[in-house]
C-alpha cells in the first residue's frame, strides 16, 4: 500500500522519469509523467501507447525512465496491460517469482483512451484487471503535428479544423467527456478520478489510490500542450490552474456508491474567457462562440454538483 | 545485413534503463534563457521542483535547490510558478560558458 503523501516536502524525493527526453519545452504531458512517476515509486511498469509521450521520450535506444516500460500500439494500451497483469498474477500464484505485484500503469493520450484506444481500455475494465489506465489530456493528436481528437473543444483552431470564413469557429463538435463514460458502465471499476498538474499534491495522491484499488483505476489528467494550444512555455501550469479556475475541466472522483465528489472546488469561479484568451488556438472565436464555451463549462460543473455562478468578463 | 550491424540492435529492443540520467538526449544546449534563483528570497516552497518538466531541480540538504543546466530547456515554468518572484530568467548570452 502506498501512503498518502501529506505535503510537497514529504513527496518522494527519487525520480523514476528522469531529465533526458525530447519533449517540448514546457511539456504539460512530460510533467504528469514525472508526477506520475514519482508518486508510483520504483515498483512500476509502464505501459505506453503511440503518443507523444512515446515518440518524444524514446530516442533510438534509450529513453528517461528508471523502471521497465513496453511500448504499444495506440489502439492496444488496455490489452498490452491486461496481458501484463495476468501473467504476473499467474508467475505469482505459481510461486515462480517472489516479487511484489508490480504497479501496472498505461500512460495514454487522449487519442490512445478516448478514440483509438477506446474499445481495449473499455475491454480492460470489463475484465477487471488490476491495472492503473491514466489518460494525460492535451486535447489534440499532438505529435503528428495538431490534429483534432474527441477531447478537443469546441472552437478550438487545429490543423483538422481550421478556422476560415465557411466555418468561423474552427471545431464545431463539443469534446467526448471520457471519465463519464468510464464511470458508468464497467462494473469492475475500483477507482476514477481527473487531476491536473496545477494541483500537484492531488494528482499524485490520486495515483497512489488508483495503484492502491484492488482493479482497474481511471484518472484523467489535464495537460496543456503549448505547441498545440500555442501559448509560452512557461504558462503551461498557470493554465492548468485557470482551466480549473473558470470550469472548464473539473476535478473530483467517483466515490464507491458511484457519485462524484468535487476534490477541489474554486472559491470564485471565473469567466472563461480569461482562459481562452491565453492561448492562440481560440485566438479567432466571437462572443457567440466564448458564450457557447461558457454554456458548456457550466454545464459540465453542474454535472458533477458545482453550482455554477459566473461573473461577466471584466473589459 | 552485415554482422557488425546485427549485433548493435539489441535483442528484441530491449535496452537497459537510465538510473539517475538519459544521457541519450542531451537537452540543455536547446535553452535561450536561463533560470537563475536569488538564495535569500527562496523559501523552498518546492513549487519549481514539482512542476519542472524535465526533473533539472533537485534538492540538496545543505545548499538549497539545484539547477541540472545539461539537462534545462529554458522553459521558464520555475519562473513563474515561484510565488515570491525569486528566480529569473537570464538570456544564454549574458553568460561567459
Amino acid at each position: 500500500m502506498l501512503e498518502e503523501i501529506k505535503s510537497l516536502r514529504k513527496a518522494p524525493r527519487e525520480e523514476c522519469y528522469v531529465p533526458g527526453h525530447r519533449t517540448c519545452a514546457g511539456c504539460g504531458p512530460a510533467l504528469t509523467y514525472r508526477q506520475v512517476a514519482k508518486a508510483a515509486g520504483k515498483n512500476t511498469i509502464f505501459i505506453g501507447p503511440t503518443g507523444c509521450m512515446y515518440v518524444a521520450n524514446t530516442s533510438y535506444g534509450c529513453g528517461p525512465w528508471t523502471v521497465p516500460w513496453i511500448h504499444a500500439q495506440i489502439t492496444n494500451g488496455g490489452a498490452v496491460a491486461s496481458g501484463i497483469e495476468a501473467a504476473y498474477k499467474a508467475i505469482i500464484r505459481k510461486k515462480k517469482t517472489d516479487a511484489e505485484f508490480p504497479a501496472i500503469i498505461v500512460m495514454a493520450g487522449d487519442g490512445g483512451s478516448t478514440d483509438i484506444g477506446l474499445q481495449a481500455l473499455s475491454a480492460a475494465f470489463y475484465r477487471g484487471h488490476d491495472i492503473l489506465f491514466i489518460c494525460y489530456d492535451n486535447e489534440s493528436y499532438a505529435n503528428t503535428g495538431i490534429q483534432t481528437s474527441p477531447t478537443t473543444p469546441y472552437g478550438a483552431w487545429t490543423t483538422f479544423t481550421p478556422a476560415g470564413p465557411v466555418v468561423p469557429e474552427g471545431k464545431k463538435l463539443l469534446p467526448k467527456d471520457n471519465p463519464k463514460i468510464m464511470a458508468h458502465g464497467h462494473p469492475e471499476l475500483k477507482y476514477l478520478a481527473t487531476a491536473s498538474i496545477g494541483y500537484p499534491l492531488d494528482l499524485m495522491n490520486k495515483v497512489r489510490k488508483g495503484i492502491n484499488a484492488k482493479g482497474p483505476a481511471y484518472l484523467h489528467i489535464h495537460a496543456p500542450c503549448p505547441k498545440g494550444w500555442s501559448f509560452p512555455s512557461d504558462k503551461t501550469v498557470e493554465l492548468a490552474k485557470l482551466a480549473v479556475d473558470t470550469g472548464m475541466f473539473q476535478l473530483y472522483e467517483l466515490t464507491e456508491d458511484r457519485q462524484y465528489r468535487v476534490t477541489y472546488q474554486p472559491k470564485e469561479l471565473k469567466p472563461v474567457e480569461e482562459y481562452l484568451k491565453l492561448q492562440g488556438r481560440f485566438a479567432h472565436l466571437q462572443p457567440e462562440h466564448v458564450a457557447k464555451l461558457q454554456n458548456f463549462a457550466q454545464g459540465r460543473l453542474q454535472e458533477v454538483g458545482i453550482e455554477a455562478t459566473v461573473p461577466p468578463a471584466a473589459e | 545485413m552485415s554482422a557488425h550491424a546485427t549485433k548493435e540492435i539489441p535483442f528484441a529492443g530491449t535496452v537497459p534503463s537510465p538510473q539517475t540520467e538519459n544521457e541519450g538526449m542531451i537537452t540543455g544546449h536547446w535553452r535561450t534563457r536561463r533560470p537563475v534563483i536569488d538564495r535569500d528570497k527562496c523559501t523552498e516552497c518546492l513549487m519549481c521542483w514539482i512542476s519542472c518538466p524535465d526533473a533539472c531541480i533537485t534538492q540538496d540538504d545543505n545548499k538549497g535547490l539545484q539547477f541540472n543546466m545539461k539537462y534545462c530547456k529554458g522553459c521558464g515554468i520555475c519562473t513563474t510558478t515561484c510565488p515570491v518572484g525569486a528566480i529569473t530568467n537570464v538570456p544564454e548570452l549574458d553568460f561567459a560558458d
